[in-house]
């Protein structure tokens, strides 16, 4: 669909250049999320594909043709392009706004008119509007139609640069959750660039983070999360983001208690009570000298037991039920809550015992995705 | 006041028939000064190197009194019309010059970035976003240029050009003629003061900031 050879942009007065030798390749309906600090040339990229600037070297192919062979004023009317600052016509009509595009194609009046209403539908904006004039609405309102008027075309490539940057962020939700819906709907390619990481983990089949004019890395958000390439991407991705409140990419190590409570499987039943008393726990889990992990025992298995057995091997459970420290924690809850356990063991290699997740650290997990900041605002009071 | 409203009862038609052609030549100056500034003015605001020089031209006639001017320019070309028309021209140049430069300077670059990325070619930039959010702009420009005008053509009665400035000088002429005066100074003020409204509001009508839907 979209294809970057070697491409390269120095502006006249600069030694440096804004994009260096950049090679990537977007496939048909995939949403690209560019990312990258101010000023690492997000934007010249973006406009280098329709030829608002020029590159000074390299190749760009759009549905396999160099974008340079093509009219530049044909090759924006079929691309849709939202910038970065919305930018309507105040002297038109929203409907007009939409329909620019349109316009410049030479539509009937009737087919532009019947776009916009088709369109203005898709945003849960109400008809009346397609006669009010921008300043007229509010400016989330104002960002979705410069979306549409992006759309208008049904171009099948689409660019946008920082669409929703200028907007609250309750706003600027809504609208992401609107247009990536929308962007299922109409199934488009789109190259969109933020600064917003949560922003791109939220839309992105694809990131691709910037530095310096220069591609870090790329790859899903699920990828770059488990896989920062280097520590550029880490630092930009943000520490709390790798760690904290991402059970979809976070480890089973990063929540685990590193000091569960065992007892060793050669110990009599009248030593594990003891354990069991001095830590105020009713189970324990069972290893072998070099800390093996070889099932668990509770007070009921004692209790049941207690006259027939004397050693902690004689009366334990040996389900091996363990979760590896590098596993996700996406799969280890949903198979926790399933199996209603109350806490898994955690094993690294050699079923080693390393660890142990409760409930009780998930149930904690939960809360600070959900309540995040807060709580630690409250921590940092304490 | 009973002697100036024999008067103008009395010379009603000659003093209409001055009007319009005082207006008349105020518009004509003006018009040609439209049609040679507005492009100017585009032309500068798109080469921007061009524009200290052309405003401070127009500047420096602005500095010439306006006897000093049209005695000049009667030398050129004679006594009339003309040479009236032509002062009130020269004179417009660069109150038209200046707002159509900074009306086109003014319309958002946002707006002209987003219309450019859209497809348009520079000439369906200029005509269907640079004008149409400059004209109002454009229009004061004109509105300062024609009421100015107005003033010049009443002095152009010393040039043979008439116009309600030749009753004014009848008046002073005579003896006691307040009366006379007033027949041309009124009419003269009173154009002004019409031009300036009219023209304030369809300034005020082409302006994109007052569109809404209902209207
Ligand atoms: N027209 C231009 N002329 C000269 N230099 C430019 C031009 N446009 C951009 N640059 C430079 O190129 C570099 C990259 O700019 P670019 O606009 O692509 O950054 P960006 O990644 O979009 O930044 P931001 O996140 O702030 O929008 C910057 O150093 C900038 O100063
Ligand atoms: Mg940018």
């Amino acid at each position: 669909m979209l294809e970057f050879k070697e491409v390269t942009k120095t502006f006249e007065g600069s030694k440096k250049p804004a994009v260096n030798k950049l090679n990537l390749s977007i496939e048909k309906g995939e949403f690209v999320v560019f990312i990258g600090p101010s000023g690492c040339g997000k934007t010249t990229t973006m406009k280098m594909i329709n030829r608002l600037v020029e590159p000074t070297d390299g190749q760009i192919l759009v549905e396999g043709t160099n974008v340079l062979e093509q009219d530049s004023v044909q090759l924006r009317r079929s691309i849709g392009y939202v910038i970065q600052q919305i930018g309507l016509m105040p002297h038109m009509t929203v409907g007009e706004n939409i329909s620019l595009v349109g316009s410049l194609l030479k539509w009937s009046k009737e087919k532009q008119r019947e776009r916009a209403k088709e369109l203005i539908s898709l945003v849960d904006l109400p008809e009346e509007y397609l006669n009010r004039y921008p300043h007229e609405l509010s400016g989330g309102q104002q960002q979705r139609i410069g979306v549409l008027r992006a759309l208008a075309a049904d171009p099948p490539l689409i660019l946008m640069d920082e669409p929703f940057g200028a907007l609250d962020p309750i706003t600027r939700d809504g609208l992401q959750e609107e247009f990536k819906k929308l962007q299922k709907e109409v199934d488009k390619t789109i190259v969109f660039v933020t600064h917003d990481m949560d922003e791109a983990i939220k839309l992105a089949d694809k990131i691709v983070i910037m530095n310096a004019g220069e591609i870090v890395q790329v790859g899903s958000p699920d990828e770059i999360l488990k896989h920062p390439a280097n520590e550029f991407v880490e630092d930009f991705i943000g520490k709390d983001r790798l760690l904290q409140s991402r059970p979809d990419v976070t480890r089973v190590e990063q929540i685990m208690n590193a000091n569960p409570i065992t007892v060793k499987e050669e110990r009599t039943l009248k030593e594990a009570i003891q354990v069991m008393r001095d830590n105020r726990v009713d189970s324990l889990l069972v290893i072998d000298e070099i800390g093996t992990l070889k099932g668990y025992i509770d007070i009921e298995m004692i209790d049941a037991q207690y006259k027939k057995r004397s050693y902690v091997y004689e009366a334990m459970d040996t389900e091996e039920y363990s979760v590896h420290k590098s596993d996700l924690l996406r799969d280890t809850m949903y198979r926790m809550l399933r199996r209603g356990s109350a806490y898994v063991p955690v094993i690294e290699e050699n079923d080693r015992l390393v660890g142990i997740v409760t409930r009780a650290a998930l149930a904690n997990m939960v809360y600070d995705t959900i309540w995040g900041d807060e709580t630690a605002e409250v921590a940092a009071a304490d | 006041m009973e002697t100036f409203i024999t008067y103008v009862s009395q010379n009603g038609f000659y003093i209409w028939e001055e009007f319009y052609r005082h207006f008349l030549m105020a518009a004509y100056g003006v018009l040609f000064a439209s049609i040679i500034s507005i492009p100017v003015g585009i032309l500068i605001a798109r080469y921007g190197k061009l524009s200290s020089w052309v405003l401070t031209f127009g500047s420096i006639i602005q500095t010439i009194p306006v006897l000093g001017f049209m005695a000049i320019t009667m030398v050129a070309m004679g006594l009339g019309t003309t040479t009236v028309i032509t002062t009130v021209f020269f004179y417009s140049l660069l109150p038209i010059i200046q707002n159509t430069y900074v009306g086109i300077k003014g319309v958002d670059s946002t707006v002209t970035s987003a219309a450019y990325a859209s497809g348009m070619t520079r000439l369906q930039l200029l005509t269907k976003v640079e004008l149409p959010l400059a004209v109002s702009v454009i229009m004061a420009g004109i509105r300062t240029a024609l009421v100015v005008g107005i003033g010049i053509v009443a002095i152009g009665t010393f040039v043979g050009a008439g116009g309600l400035g030749a009753i004014i000088v009848r008046g002073t002429n005579a003896t006691d003629g307040t009366a006379i005066i007033l027949a041309g100074a009124i009419p003269t003020a009173l154009m002004a003061i019409v031009a300036d409204l009219v023209m304030g509001k369809i300034e005020r009508k082409l302006n994109p900031v007052n569109k809404t839907a209902t209207a």
